[in-house]
């Protein structure tokens, strides 16, 4: 009998593994992202053209497939570094944020902060492919720990607690409610008998409940949410259970958002992080376009008629003023920015550019001296959450048991967390990361502290905010404007996506965009 | 510019994120921390995240616009209008501040930084402008 794996091998070596995606889709696996392979640019015209402004992932993914195909193709990015919003801050850095404000980065060697990106879901292939192309080593993110804590000022008396705990008790007690519902025939007239008893199985199993069909604190329970002592060996092996917590203060610390989370598709497990900081991505896309990319380029113009494109650019040190032509262009300059240079694109195309505000996060990376959650907490990976403004604690995925420091993420705050954050001087993040995460760490968490760095992305000179967002409304009436090729020009990156906010949809948006480009060059 | 026209101008303020408008965010219980209340409380903990503690503004690849000595400050329609809305990289912030915060912190801006626009923005004007 042949299996379906043999099948699917047969067919991809018969039809090439287009066929096999589409056999695979058909069967309903792989319909996990649109990436369907490289794009195929064949039929170029000889000496024809491209000016991709903007050297983040989108427009290296634009300049690189561009060039394969035959085009003439140059970057100019505004930065004196490719790479975009893929970046790592590493000891010896300096980065200066819109208003003046300069930190010089301290961490020691081969630690890092990702103020952008820093993990990646399984699922992205199209990141994943370009990883494995450029030679990106990838190491496992640890996303979800149910050892991490949950902190809400509302609950526990403002006391953190495990994850595990909050989580267990949270579906031990909706499995007993939803037990009770059924015994007091609530139910009865949405589910068949069968279906009745099926359900109980289900709640009793799923929520650790007793043969009463009650959440208890006894070593059931404890199978989930941890004993008070664990099970040992020899004479005091014998484990003790944990008590429960009030369900009342288990709702009250919102545990159901970090559920809720982990289960969004992009949260899932396995996550993925570049050995040696996210930036390591950019460095591998800067390394096939280095070459085309002229830096310190401020774009100030971008006008274009018959004959094609005029890009006019400042440099960003001397202030020389410069034009560049090609026939056609990839702009992949945030909105924000994108928004106020002067151009001549369509009058709903510049609608649909202005229309689209940016998400603002603020990102604070913290030295500590030695791995106290590694030591002293058990927690190795993952993230403790928090109501306060940090809005969590993450900790580093590498380097893990070592002695030495580690990097911890000690803010990834956004609404107004990350307003309150940005607004501060970078010294004064600081200091609230300290007061905010010590709830996790008390004491320890100061006195272990040795360097940090912040990034707010409302005041990053190059993208002013940190993704678009876009709502159902500015989706119907822009999306498909922006993303549509403006005669010469086509916009890129994860703003032209629907999967904003990632790199996968900066990839995504400049594939589909070239690809849409170079249709409109053939027909030229 | 009269504020019952400029109303005109704010329908569907309230627009929920559209799907995969969350992006990677932390995954976290919703943020405790009291809310501002004063203009001055408003300015530093909202606005003073671009527009900077000296209300300077700053740029680079594009500008972060100065209220500081801003004569445009002068018609209180237009940062109400500004904050309701949002423009280019700014977003709407109607879904941080209430209508009572949006007159603080208008008045605080436009009696401070250099502007001296003394009649105060009620809160009854700001819920006329965004047709509440």
């Amino acid at each position: 009998m042949t299996t379906r794996r043999q099948l699917l091998t047969a067919i991809g070596m018969v039809g090439g593994s287009a066929a096999l995606y589409q056999a695979m889709t058909t069967m309903g696996h792989a319909a996990e992202t649109q990436f369907k392979g490289p794009p195929d640019l064949s039929g170029a015209r000889a000496g024809a053209t491209v000016l991709v402004l903007g050297a983040g992932l989108a427009g290296m993914v634009a300049a690189h497939e561009l060039s394969k195909a035959g085009y003439k193709v140059r970057i100019l990015e505004y930065q004196n570094r490719a790479g975009g919003r893929n970046w790592s801050l590493y000891g010896g850095d300096t980065y200066t944020e819109l208003g003046g404000a300069n930190q010089k980065v301290q961490f020691d060697s081969g630690h890092y902060l990702n103020p952008g990106p820093w993990r990646i879901p399984y699922h992205h292939r199209t990141l994943l492919h370009y990883c494995k192309t450029f030679g990106v080593q990838l190491e496992p993110f640890i996303q979800f720990n149910h050892n991490a804590f949950v902190h809400s000022a509302d609950a526990f008396g403002g006391k953190p607690v495990r994850y595990r705990e909050a989580a267990a008790d949270f579906e031990g007690n909706v499995a007993e409610l939803l037990g009770k519902a059924v015994d007091q025939k609530a139910l009865d007239s949405e589910l068949s008998l069968e279906d009745r008893q099926k359900l109980m199985e289900a709640l009793r199993g799923w929520g650790m409940l007793d043969k009463d069909m009650r959440y208890r604190a006894n070593l059931m329970s404890s199978e989930h949410r941890g004993f008070e002592k664990s099970p040992g060996g020899g004479v005091d092996g014998a484990p003790v259970p944990s008590q429960l917590f009030s369900f009342h203060d288990v709702l009250n610390s919102q545990v159901w958002r970090n559920m809720a989370f982990f289960m969004n598709h992009e949260m899932q497990t396995t996550m993925f992080q570049p050995v040696g900081g996210m930036g390591m991505i950019g460095k591998a896309f800067a390394k096939q376009v280095q070459p085309l990319i002229t830096q310190n380029a401020k774009v100030t113009r971008i006008q274009q008629d018959k004959a094609g494109v005029t890009v006019t650019y400042a440099d960003t040190a001397s202030g020389a003023v410069t034009e560049a032509k090609a026939d056609y262009c990839v702009c992949t300059i945030p909105l924000g920015v994108l928004n106020q240079i002067p151009n001549n694109l369509s009058p709903a195309k510049r609608a649909a550019i202005a229309a689209v505000p940016y998400n603002h996060s603020v990102k604070i990376g913290l030295q500590m001296a030695r791995r106290f959650w590694e030591t002293d907490d058990y927690i190795y990976g993952g993230h403790s959450f928090t109501s306060q403004d940090i809005s969590l604690v993450s900790y580093p995925n590498y380097k893990l048991f070592e002695d030495g420091p580690g990097v911890l993420l000690g803010a990834f705050a956004s609404g107004a967390g990350a307003y309150r954050l940005a607004g501060m001087t970078p010294e004064e993040r600081i200091e609230a990361a300290l007061a905010q995460g010590s709830v996790f760490h008390p004491g320890v968490y100061r006195r272990e502290f040795q360097t940090g760095a912040s990034v707010a992305w409302g005041r990053v000179p190059w993208t002013m905010g940190c993704c678009a967002r876009w709502n159902e409304e500015t989706r119907k009436e822009h999306y498909q404007t922006l993303v549509a090729v403006d005669d010469r020009v086509v916009l890129a990156g994860e703003h032209a996506s629907y999967v904003g906010c990632w790199m996968e949809g900066a990839l995504l948006s400049s594939l589909d965009a070239i690809t849409r480009l170079h249709r409109r060059a053939l027909e030229a | 510019m009269d504020t019952k026209r400029i109303a005109l101008l704010f329908v569907a303020l309230a627009v929920q994120p559209a799907f995969g408008q969350a992006g990677d965010i932390a995954g976290s219980a919703t943020v405790r921390t009291p809310p501002p209340v004063t203009g001055e409380q408003i300015y530093q903990q909202v606005c003073q995240a671009c527009h900077m503690a000296d209300a300077k503004g700053g740029a680079g690849a594009a500008a972060i616009p100065a209220l500081a000595k801003n004569p445009k400050l002068a018609e209180a329609g237009y940062p109400i209008g500004m904050i309701a809305q949002g423009r280019g990289a700014m977003p709407p912030l109607t879904d941080l501040l209430g209508a009572g915060q949006i007159a603080a912190v208008v008045t605080y801006v436009r009696t401070h930084f250099g502007n001296s626009y003394k009649k105060p923005v009620t809160e009854a004007e700001v819920k006329l402008m965004l047709g509440q």
